[in-house]
């Protein structure tokens, strides 16, 4: 069903895009949810308010409608364009994972026992140490099982970029059906893919969790194959909500 | 910056047609989501082993891969075998199973959050199964999760733009359409802050009730 050569010079390019494309907005949603959701905790009202409209803004619009905004809609209305439309498809995944993020990262410190924060300001830490020494280190575990949950939401978005003609596996596995006709095949391969990708990257997240848990000296539970494919967090990054109670 | 009103007045009729398919299909696919996820979620807790675990493995499968490439699949593979549907009936199933499988998840954290006593009780009285399930746990269990469905609708709502992949016209297939017709960008922005215009509101409302039936 699939030439060799359609396989080498579309398929395998496609599906390192889509790596990439994971990669980069994932980095990108991980700056945007340490820096929005520590600000959300601040002391003053204003950057408080000013964040958390971030957030508002970004949980209340669709990745895919910010994609098409990035890629048609700014440059004629502002004559400046992203270098290309994988750059944009970055941004808008970034941005909008990272706002769900920064639910994960204030719901985290919120839960640091207030206790801990009392002895750093007692042993006159400033508010940056505070958070580096103390509250960020003891939320970190916290964090991972909903930031593996966000990963496999934001592997999942990165097909959307080929809606915006950026050539993912999803876009190359579309140019497949128009060439031969022939779509069970490929499709099913994409979503077989995808799924291997979720897999490996929460394997990759149980470790580093593993790693975090053992640092600050507590025992990580231990799962089955299928049973954690996605971890029970306190935040539920779908919806960017506190979760089920 | 380059902005025309007169664009966005011409944009409008179509605008709401858009509209009105964004909510057919959040409508139907919510229902779809919501009972479908029930079923998942009692056949997870069934005691055979052969119910269980092939409907934990599919809604594995089906959470853990994109909605695009699902939607894709339903379009052009399932016809092969399968009846043909239209692009919107294609999308409705498409979103509802795929937040069937998120439904079910937070319908299985309902039923864990019931009282064993409440299990103990109906075995007591002898209740059979169903009966168990229907009269006892379900009206407990659904009770504490309705505001966790609500910001599941939030979630579908952003994701139905997606269907306008296999041609289905919701808001953002007649922006594309009518700004590729004009060569103008407005539609996009109007859709844009359409989206936010909806989905604020709804989940403001949501943390209400949340506090509200917390309590």
């Amino acid at each position: 069903m699939m030439t060799s050569e359609f396989f080498t010079s579309w398929f395998l390019p496609g599906v390192w895009v889509t790596i990439q494309v994971t990669l980069f907005s994932a980095a990108l949603a991980g700056v945007v949810a340490f820096v929005i959701g520590t600000l959300r905790t601040s002391r003053f009202w204003i950057v408080r308010f000013l964040s958390g409209t971030y957030f508002e803004i970004f949980r209340g619009t669709s990745a895919l409608v910010l994609m098409f905004l990035f890629v048609f809609a700014i440059p004629l209305m502002f004559r400046w364009q992203f270098i290309s439309p994988m750059v944009a498809g970055i941004v808008a995944l970034g941005l909008t994972y990272g706002a769900y993020g920064s639910e994960v990262v204030r719901g985290s410190l919120a839960a640091v026992a207030p206790a801990q924060r009392e002895a750093g300001i007692a042993l006159s830490f400033t508010r940056m140490q505070r958070l580096r020494r103390i509250e960020l280190p003891q939320a970190w575990p916290e964090m991972i099982p909903a930031f593996n949950n966000l990963l496999i939401e934001l592997l999942k978005g990165t097909s959307l970029v080929s809606l915006v003609t950026v050539a993912d596996m999803t876009f190359a596995g579309n140019l497949l059906r128009l060439a031969t006709n022939e779509s069970a095949p490929i499709y099913t391969l994409l979503l077989v893919l995808y799924f291997v990708f979720a897999f490996i990257l929460t394997r990759g997240m149980r470790l580093l969790e593993r790693q975090a848990k053992a640092r600050i000296g507590q025992k990580p539970e231990k799962l089955g194959l299928l049973s954690g494919l996605r971890a029970k967090p306190s935040t539920d990054v779908v919806t960017g909500t506190g979760g089920v109670k | 910056m380059n902005w025309d009103w007169s664009v966005v007045d011409a944009f409008m009729p179509r605008f709401w047609d858009g509209v009105l398919v964004t909510l057919q299909a959040l409508f139907w696919g919510c229902l779809i989501a919501f009972t479908l996820g029930l079923v998942w979620a009692v056949a997870q807790r069934s005691p055979q082993k052969w119910i269980s675990w092939p409907v934990t493995a599919i809604t594995e499968f089906i959470r853990n891969t994109p909605l695009l490439v699902q939607l894709f699949f339903l379009f052009y593979v399932v016809p092969e075998w399968g009846p043909s549907m239209s692009p919107l009936t294609t999308g409705v199933i498409g979103l509802g199973l795929h937040y069937s499988t998120y439904t079910s998840e937070v319908y299985r954290s309902g039923i864990d959050a019931v009282p064993v006593g409440q299990w103990e009780a109906a075995t007591a009285l002898s209740l059979p199964r169903g009966h168990t399930w229907r009269a006892v746990i379900l009206p407990q269990a659904i009770r504490r999760v309705i505001p966790a469905l609500g910001n599941y609708v939030v979630s579908m709502l952003k994701d139905s733009p997606i269907i306008f992949a296999i041609g289905a016209l919701e808001m953002l297939g007649e922006a594309r359409g009518f700004s590729n017709e004009t060569f103008t960008i407005e539609a996009y922005v109007v859709v844009g802050v359409a989206f936010l215009v909806i989905a604020y509101p709804a989940s403001l409302l949501l943390r209400a009730l949340e506090r509200r039936l917390v309590q």
